[in-house]
């Protein structure tokens, strides 16, 4: 078979059948919209988590030299006997406290820098200005207000965090919108593949004079399929197409517009970018494949006898 | 050409045979009429020599294949060899004429410039010269039965097969698509024509096989559409007579 009349067949296919291909090509759009959104629900929390979120509960955070209109810094920059000093306290905390980690300002800078690569703010802040800090992780985290307590408002230590409790709310909310976004994919992609089978079935319908004399003539089944998985998998691919424009549409006019730009808790919680959509999009287009060759397959097995 | 040995087919399990230990020999280039009422097993004889259907037993040999032990991946290479044309034309109704017979072609991956020699020389072939552009609703009966045909020669398979082509046709017409098809056969083709066109079979003086109830009850050379008593009769006093010689010896 040559390819102009290929596509002469699938043209033809689809003139004729024009809102079943539609609505396919709807389908897939919205299913694949929602496995996206799953997923990149998913990479938000693991950006947003972060290097330190699954080993810390408390951190403390020495005074910089900019740390200012704080009480306990105003003798500038943390002096190295006051961070021993709170080292050797953490030390006579256990066994609450069960593993320290300290973070210099050099490190702290260069995680700033990996987390929030592409941020306007990046190029106004300096390795001096990151807080040097132990990261302090607990063998009961509900006691994090122990530690709190010892250490705020002590000379050089400009800030006592409880991290997990901060973040854990919000992650919570990612997990359900992950869970719900991936539990509707699901939902969608059976919709998208009984569509396709009803879809390949109708089309079949429409065809089947055609159908019948290729058969009878000898052309082999893959000329006979052709056209149909041709036609559905133009149709799944449109649909991804749109679901990746959607999901680009959603994180660069609502995550990255109304979080990332404004500074509203920018500073607080990294966000997914657009450049996350472009790693996942390869994946959309494959199962957008993977869903339309399957299923075109095995209902033309089924139903269009050669 | 086409061999059957034994065959039967049963559709259902159990059931009566739609065809009954029939065996029969058409020869490359023959022309032959398969006769019977509807229901005696003539279409089933078509299907079964297309392997649109595998028969319940024995076995079918078609341009040199054996039917039976065939795997259905190398069906289409079988049908490659076969043309057919039905009752009922089946011509695709948003093509014309040229495209109708040229779709077939296509399908099959024939060259651009296959494609123009052969298909207006088929339209030649059958009398439809000049009707290309046509649209098969602006055809006559007759003229629809002819690009049916083109359709299924067009590829110069070495056997056509015709499923009561002159079903639908007047009497005039369909001795005229008869005469077609006595004009393909004549360039090699081996024909095989189901019908219970009572005329047209007394008309051509072909081989003539005739189905009742899925037996095989009558083979015979430039037959008539009835059973020729006079002619049987000297035809059985021939096999009595060979046989007694064959007894002899």
């Amino acid at each position: 078979m040559r390819l102009t009349f290929l596509l002469g067949e699938v043209g033809n296919g689809v003139r004729r059948n024009a809102s079943m291909i539609i609505s396919v090509v709807l389908v897939s759009m919205v299913s694949l919209f929602f496995l996206g959104a799953g997923l990149l629900a998913q990479r938000e929390v693991s950006v947003a988590k972060g290097f330190w979120y699954d080993k810390v509960q408390v951190s403390i955070f020495f005074c910089t030299g900019q740390s200012t209109g704080v009480q306990s810094c105003t003798d500038g920059a943390a002096t190295q006997a006051q961070k021993e000093q709170v080292k050797s306290q953490l030390d006579g905390m256990k066994p609450l406290v069960q593993h320290v980690y300290y973070e210099s300002s050099q490190q702290a800078y260069d995680r700033f820098k990996k987390q929030f690569r592409g941020s306007p703010y990046l190029s106004d802040v300096t390795a001096d200005a990151m807080p040097s800090s132990y990261r302090v992780k607990l063998s009961d985290p509900n006691k994090y207000n122990e530690v709190v307590a010892s250490f705020e408002g002590q000379q050089g230590v400009e800030a006592v965090s409880d991290q997990s409790n901060v973040l854990s709310t919000f992650f919570k909310l990612l997990h359900v919108i992950s869970v719900g976004a991936v539990a509707l994919a699901v939902v969608m992609v059976i919709c998208a593949i009984l569509l396709i089978t009803t879809t390949i079935r109708q089309v079949a319908y429409t065809r089947r004079r055609q159908v019948s004399i290729m058969r009878l003539v000898g052309a082999s089944s893959t000329v006979i399929y052709l056209p149909f998985v041709v036609e559905i998998l133009l149709a799944t691919l449109i649909g991804a197409a749109l679901a990746v424009g959607l999901l680009w549409a959603l994180v660069h006019y609502g995550v990255e517009g109304l979080f990332n730009s404004t500074g509203s808790t920018g500073t607080l919680v990294s966000m997914i970018s657009t450049a996350d959509v472009w790693d996942f999009a390869p994946w959309l287009f494959a199962g957008a494949v993977v869903i339309a060759l399957a299923t075109a397959w095995i209902t033309l097995r089924r139903y269009l006898r050669v | 050409m086409i061999r059957l040995e034994h065959v039967t087919k049963r559709y259902a399990a159990g059931g009566s045979a739609a065809l009954d230990d029939v065996s029969c020999d058409i020869d490359r280039g023959e022309f032959a009429f398969v006769v019977g009422a509807s229901g005696s097993g003539k279409s089933t004889m078509m299907r079964l020599i297309t392997r649109e259907i595998t028969p319940s037993a024995g076995s079918i040999l078609v341009a040199g294949r054996e039917l039976v032990p065939m795997p259905q991946r190398k069906v289409p290479t079988l049908r490659r060899e076969i043309g057919v044309v039905f009752q009922d034309f089946r011509l695709l109704e948003g093509k014309t004429v040229y495209q109708n017979v040229a779709f077939v072609l296509r399908v099959l991956g024939s060259k651009r410039h296959e494609i123009k020699q052969l298909v207006p020389e088929t339209l030649d072939l059958v009398g439809l010269d000049g009707m290309a552009s046509r649209l098969p609703h602006e055809l006559s009966g007759g003229e629809q039965q002819r690009v049916a045909i083109a359709r299924a020669v067009v590829k110069k398979p070495p056997i056509l097969l015709a499923d009561e082509p002159t079903g639908n046709l007047d009497p005039e017409t369909s001795a005229e698509i008869v005469k077609v098809l006595d004009r393909i056969n004549k360039t090699g083709t081996t024909v095989v024509m189901a019908t219970h066109d009572q005329g047209i079979v007394d008309v051509f003086k072909k081989r003539v096989l005739e189905l009742k109830n899925g037996e095989l009850v009558r083979d015979e050379a430039e037959g008539g559409y009835a059973r020729d008593e006079t002619r049987e009769r000297e035809r059985a006093a021939e096999r009595a007579a060979r046989a007694l010689e064959q007894g002899e010896d």
